[in-house]
């Protein structure tokens, strides 16, 4: 479970920091950058409180 | 029974409070890298940032001004506050009581407790700047002092009382949170300045430089009722931004947990992460603003986020506002309530809250949040100097350390002196145009140090001194 949980807070890092980046690019528009940042940002708070400072 | 477990539920762990703390307690490396990388990653660094544009910096000043002041930050916390911290492991105010008299120490609590409580007030605005993007509100402008709108006066009311109910009743909750958001929060500042980056037209990080000096810091005049900034602003602000902690010895309290005195060199995680990147950001974020809305000048954390990178940013800007104003109203709470050691700590905090959210009504804080933080250094600034010298030089230079505690007086009026004379003389030079605030610091330091040796020389009774 905590290993799971580690995965997706990693995940959700790279998801919060990749949109941007692919804006940045050309990549991505800014609502789906938008968009994804706020995804990875729930997925961050649902994930990392399972396995941090437990 | 359940009022003294409701008591330890909501308090933090405050340990040797009046001991030196025991090696068994001690911390490693990690902790201070994790407790500075947080705590440096406020609220209010999306203020100061764009504080900088207002002020008209150029680009070599205020990369070049960051990266030194910043250096000269963790090597203050690296070589004055740690060796201390190390060597004695105890509070700062234990360590002033010893030097001071339990009565000047009082006096201090009261002048650090207000100053916490304005910088408190500062984040609760923060937060009602998000709150106003969400609610729609008519917020305030750069130069706004007073609140302009009912509903401005609400989002800081709500912010403010939700804050506070917090810092007396789950200060552990948001502490945890506080852990929990520090990696995501981060990268969500970063986040800031690469979206305004490309939204100001920079496509390539090739681009970065010459467009940063031709479209975000062009040293070009500062905006209306803004000191023109340069390389020596920045650096001293960003070296003097935090004075109260390295200088002004504050951090004594943090250090005295550390094994080994270098490891203030952890300081750096938050120096450059919040102090560099997040003020670069949140500029990069202004910038745009000026870019798009010419003419609209006001710095609000709420609205810059949003428009960058949606309620992701807002919800950063919230956590960012709300996991520092919570131990800040906290230890403003302890500062006060060691004026008055039998009144409950929560009922302080509550008070201390209501005093933030008050100031926090007033936008003239965060606006001039530069000259606040300037001054807040500066009141708490000759402590500092006072512990340094009483630490290492007392007995070379012929006068009693821990004097108050060597001859039981409740004032040492060397410390006392040194303090208000230099506080008194720093202002004097600055209100009369002498020296800008960011300037008078180190000079004050001296001047604090100088005062301290020669009246304790003067005032120290002989047989107490020998």
């Amino acid at each position: 479970m905590k290993t799971a949980a580690r995965l997706v807070s990693l995940v959700s890092l790279v998801g919060t920091i990749l949109p941007p980046v692919l804006f940045f690019t050309g990549y991505m528009d800014l609502d789906a950058t938008k968009r994804w940042m706020l995804i990875a940002t729930i997925a961050w708070f649902a994930a990392t409180p399972v396995w941090m400072d437990r | 029974m359940a009022d003294d477990t409701k008591t330890r539920q909501v308090e933090p762990v405050d340990e040797y409070e009046r001991e030196p703390v025991p090696k068994r307690a001690l911390l490693g490396f990690s902790s201070f890298v994790g407790q500075y990388a947080g705590e440096h990653t406020a609220g209010t660094e999306l203020m100061i940032g764009p504080l900088f544009i207002a002020s008209g910096v150029s680009a070599v000043g205020v990369v070049g001004g960051l990266f030194v002041g910043n250096l000269l930050a963790v090597l203050s916390w690296m070589f004055l506050t740690a060796p201390i911290a190390v060597r004695a492991r105890m509070t700062l105010y234990y360590q002033l009581e010893k030097i001071c008299g339990r009565k000047l120490v009082t006096a201090y609590n009261l002048a650090n407790g207000v100053m916490f409580c304005f910088l408190a007030g500062a984040m609760v605005t923060v937060n009602a700047t998000a709150a106003g993007v969400w609610f729609h509100i008519a917020m305030p402008g750069l130069n706004d002092l007073y609140p302009n709108s009912v509903g401005w006066v609400i989002a800081v009311l709500v912010m403010g009382v939700l804050i506070t109910i917090v810092a007396a009743y789950g200060y552990k909750v948001v502490a945890r949170i506080a852990n929990i958001a520090a990696p995501w929060m981060v990268l969500v500042f970063i986040a800031y300045g690469i979206v305004g980056a490309r939204q100001l037209g920079i496509t390539s990080v090739g681009e970065f430089w010459p467009k940063a000096q031709e479209l975000i810091w062009t040293g070009g005049a500062p905006l209306a009722g803004r000191a023109k900034f340069t390389f020596w602003h920045v650096m001293f602000f960003a070296w003097f931004c935090n004075m109260a902690m390295h200088i002004g010895m504050a951090d004594l309290s943090v250090f005295r947990y550390a094994r080994k005195s270098w490891y203030a060199v952890g300081t750096a995680a938050g120096m450059y992460l919040g102090h560099f990147i997040a003020w670069l950001a949140a500029s990069i974020l202004y910038a745009q603003q000026l870019r798009a809305t010419p003419g609209n000048t006001d710095v609000l954390p709420g609205p810059l986020a949003y428009n960058a990178t949606g309620i992701a940013g807002l919800i950063c800007v919230i956590v960012a506002g709300w996991t520092t104003a919570n131990p800040t109203i906290y230890r403003a709470g302890l500062a006060f309530q060691a004026i008055a050691p039998s009144s409950s700590r929560y009922r302080v905090t509550l008070l201390t809250g209501a005093l933030a959210t008050l100031a926090g009504l007033f936008p003239a804080i965060a606006m001039k949040l530069l000259d606040f933080v300037a001054l807040y250094g500066l009141v708490l600034m000759p402590m500092g100097a006072v512990v340094f010298v009483d630490f290492w030089m007392a007995e070379r230079l012929g006068f009693r350390s821990r004097y108050a505690e060597a001859a039981g007086i409740s004032v040492n009026w060397a410390a006392g002196l040194a303090w208000v004379v230099t506080l008194a003389g720093c202002l004097a030079v600055v209100s009369m145009g002498g020296l800008q605030i960011y300037f008078v610091g180190l000079p004050g330091w001296f001047a604090a140090a100088t005062l301290y040796i020669v009246l304790s020389r003067l005032l120290q009774r002989k047989e107490v001194r020998l």
